[in-house]
């Protein structure tokens, strides 16, 4: 059996709202029609009454995520881009995320975020938002880049009592297969070796990862080893496996989707810099999207965004240094 | 732990007859009155550098406040906004637990982490708000869509605004919302005429507020605000018609605000012709001449009252100033519950 990452998401939904009756889907669409990436297929009918189409509301609708939370709900929440949960922004970073620290009551939603640039998006439906919520207190913020992590990964931010940011991959949706799902996990918070290699570290998350691995079997032709981290989730980050892997390879570069200034990969690059200084053999690197909206045409946006090639370039140059 | 459900809770049932009309009455006055007094206290304190942030009155609002609480029943939810000491000490909060927020300490529900009127105990209806007009809307009908989910019936939520509030998207998402979902929500719009210091022709351009509600497809409500008698009827049927199935009703209330935003605003702004029409008019002082009309008391009553009220609010200040403060080599510093998932990196 194949499963998509995707379906992989599908999969974790109808396993949550059959193990937990306190788990409910709430979004644009996701009833009978099933959402804009059919993430929700054939759920309304299986759960009837637990699988409902909200109005074209991103702030009211987690604002009722929170409400339900309050009451002992587990709302797993859908936004039918990551875009526009912007629009909902002020109730996940000013309500959701502050809610326990201020009050004790726990908030346990989970926010989906269908994330990263597909063939002709564009602007406003290709956008990477980790970074923007890393940056508050009070989320969890998960970065799948396998099947069998999109799987697992939603299960556990079901079962966490915080407020998490899933954001999945829209580019691996249907690119990415797995031969089945995973009957286990490492938790979240746990960075993973994608790939090891002795000469050069690359930390990636989410898609990265995927053109990361493309490069190091690229790199490995020409007898470069590179090592691939993926970060799984980018809060909480694994600094702990990032330095263990920077002190094998003693070179660092961080590779990340969204756009340039801050963010995931500046953190990574200032953790090893602050905690690793004496691991670098060169000064650490960065690749980020460029510092402009997400262009719509394949031909920008192929050189908008870090791939294989741009990475292989990165690691070459960091390499000469 | 939890908030106590009172006296008023149970003195004040909704009224259906002379008897119990005076008894909700007196009841609802008394809660404006303890409101008024604590709030005045706070103020001197505030003016004394004895509370850090701000403190904002309901003064004025007392008699709308208070109306929303006494007609709500345990299990129900309310989400209060920046005027309603009074619904809240009738919706059951303590006297404790709102001198405590104001004066950061330790031991309150809010532990000194955030403070005034950003105060609450969720997990017990009693919602605590953020300050982004309009955000706790869709809260109260997340929480009321959930009860629906669990089958759980009867139970109202309300949610106060101004009118300031109303200009929001969401204010609109969140009325929106609960209107197509037909939940049991009363939404109360003080039009208080200013948003601290925009006037309401700046603020809104329909005739009147409550037009808003036909928009949205739901019941809407006018009442004057500085007329607790009118106040406590309205709200009487507003929520008698969520609770019973009449899907989500909006209550404009018309009334001035009698004080600044919060204390450190002297409220220059408000036009001084306003302040002598019968929106200015103070509606503890009108309930009084009310009680006194109606001889439901006399002035020694109200004056002793007016006693027993600032005792028990000084009493209160005089313990909460004796218990500890927040102290950060305590504070665990982690804004998840789950604490195996804190970034360690940054904390350390």
């Amino acid at each position: 059996m194949s499963i998509t990452y995707l379906e992989a998401i599908r999969e974790a939904q109808a396993k949550a709202l059959a193990d937990d009756p306190r788990v409910f889907l709430y979004g644009q669409d996701i009833g009978s029609f099933g959402g804009a990436f059919k993430a929700t297929k054939n759920l309304a009918k299986e759960f009837p009454g637990r699988v409902l189409d909200s109005t074209l509301s991103e702030d009211a609708i987690i604002g009722a995520a929170i409400g339900a939370a309050i009451e002992g709900m587990r709302p797993i929440v859908e936004m039918q881009y990551a875009d526009f949960s912007t629009v909902g922004f002020n109730q996940i970073v000013n309500h959701a995320a502050t809610l326990f620290w201020r009050t004790e009551t726990p908030c346990p939603i989970t926010i989906r975020l269908p994330s990263g640039g597909t063939n002709g998006s564009g602007p406003f439906h290709s956008q990477n938002m980790e970074s923007l919520y890393a940056h508050y207190p009070g989320l969890v913020v998960m970065t799948p880049a396998t099947v069998e992590d999109a799987y697992s990964m939603l299960l556990e931010a079901v079962a966490i009592d915080d407020p998490v940011i899933f954001c999945e991959h829209k580019y691996l949706y249907y690119h990415l297969k797995a031969d089945g799902l995973p009957t286990e996990a490492e938790p979240v918070g746990k960075a993973k070796i994608a790939r090891p290699g002795r000469d050069v570290t690359v930390v990636a998350y989410s898609a990265m990862v995927h053109e990361a691995l493309e490069m190091a079997r690229e790199l490995a032709t020409e007898g470069t080893e590179v090592e691939v981290v993926d970060l799984r989730s980018v809060k909480p980050l694994d600094t702990d496996t990032v330095l263990a892997s920077v002190a094998r390879t003693g070179r660092l570069l961080a590779v990340g989707e969204s756009f340039p200034w801050g963010g995931v990969t500046a953190e990574v690059v200032a953790r090893v810099a602050s905690a690793g200084f004496g691991l670098l053999d060169a000064a650490p690197q960065r690749l980020n999207a460029k510092d402009t909206p997400v262009p719509f045409h394949p031909n920008l946006w192929g050189t908008h965004r870090p791939t294989a090639r741009a990475i292989a370039i990165a690691v070459r140059e960091l390499l000469r240094s | 732990m939890g908030i106590g459900f009172g006296m008023v809770q149970a003195m004040v049932t909704p009224a259906t007859g002379a008897g119990s009309l005076k008894e909700t009455y007196l009841g609802a006055y008394r809660w404006m009155l303890l409101a008024r007094v604590s709030e005045e206290k706070y103020a001197s304190l505030y003016r004394g550098g004895k509370i850090h942030g701000s403190v904002f009155l309901g003064k004025g609002q007392e008699a709308l406040s208070v109306s929303i609480a006494v007609n709500l029943r345990k299990g129900d939810i309310f989400s209060p906004l920046i005027r309603d000491q009074a619904g809240r000490l009738a919706f059951g909060e303590s006297l404790l637990d709102s001198t405590r927020a104001y004066l950061g300490s330790r031991l309150g529900a809010m532990r000194g982490r955030d403070g005034n009127i950003h105060r609450g105990r969720p997990r017990d209806g009693y919602f605590a708000m953020i300050s982004h007009l309009g955000a706790m809307i869709p809260a109260v009908a997340g929480a009321l869509l959930a009860r629906r989910m669990k089958g759980m019936t009867g139970a109202v939520g309300a949610t106060t605004i101004g009118e300031g509030g109303t200009s929001t998207g969401a204010f609109h998402e969140g009325v929106n919302l609960a209107a197509v979902e037909q939940l049991p929500l009363v939404i109360v719009i003080a039009n208080n005429q200013y948003a601290y210091s925009t006037p309401a022709s700046k603020q809104f351009a329909c005739g009147d507020l409550v037009d808003k509600a036909a928009g949205y497809g739901i019941a809407g409500h006018s009442v004057d605000g500085t007329d607790l008698a009118a106040c406590l009827e309205t709200l009487r049927k507003a929520v008698g018609a969520a609770r019973d199935g009449g899907g989500p009703q909006m209550v404009v209330a018309s009334l001035l605000r009698l004080a600044g935003h919060g204390e450190h605003d002297d409220f220059r702004y408000v036009d001084p012709e306003l302040r002598r029409t019968a929106l200015g008019r103070d509606c503890l002082e009108a309930a009084e001449a009310a009680l006194l009309e109606k001889r439901w008391a006399t002035p020694k009553e109200i004056a002793a009252w007016r006693a027993e009220a600032a005792r028990q609010v000084d009493e209160t200040v005089a313990a909460v100033q004796r218990e500890p403060l927040p102290n950060p080599d305590e504070e665990d510093w982690c804004a998840l519950s789950s604490k195996r998932l804190v970034d360690g990196f940054t904390t350390e």
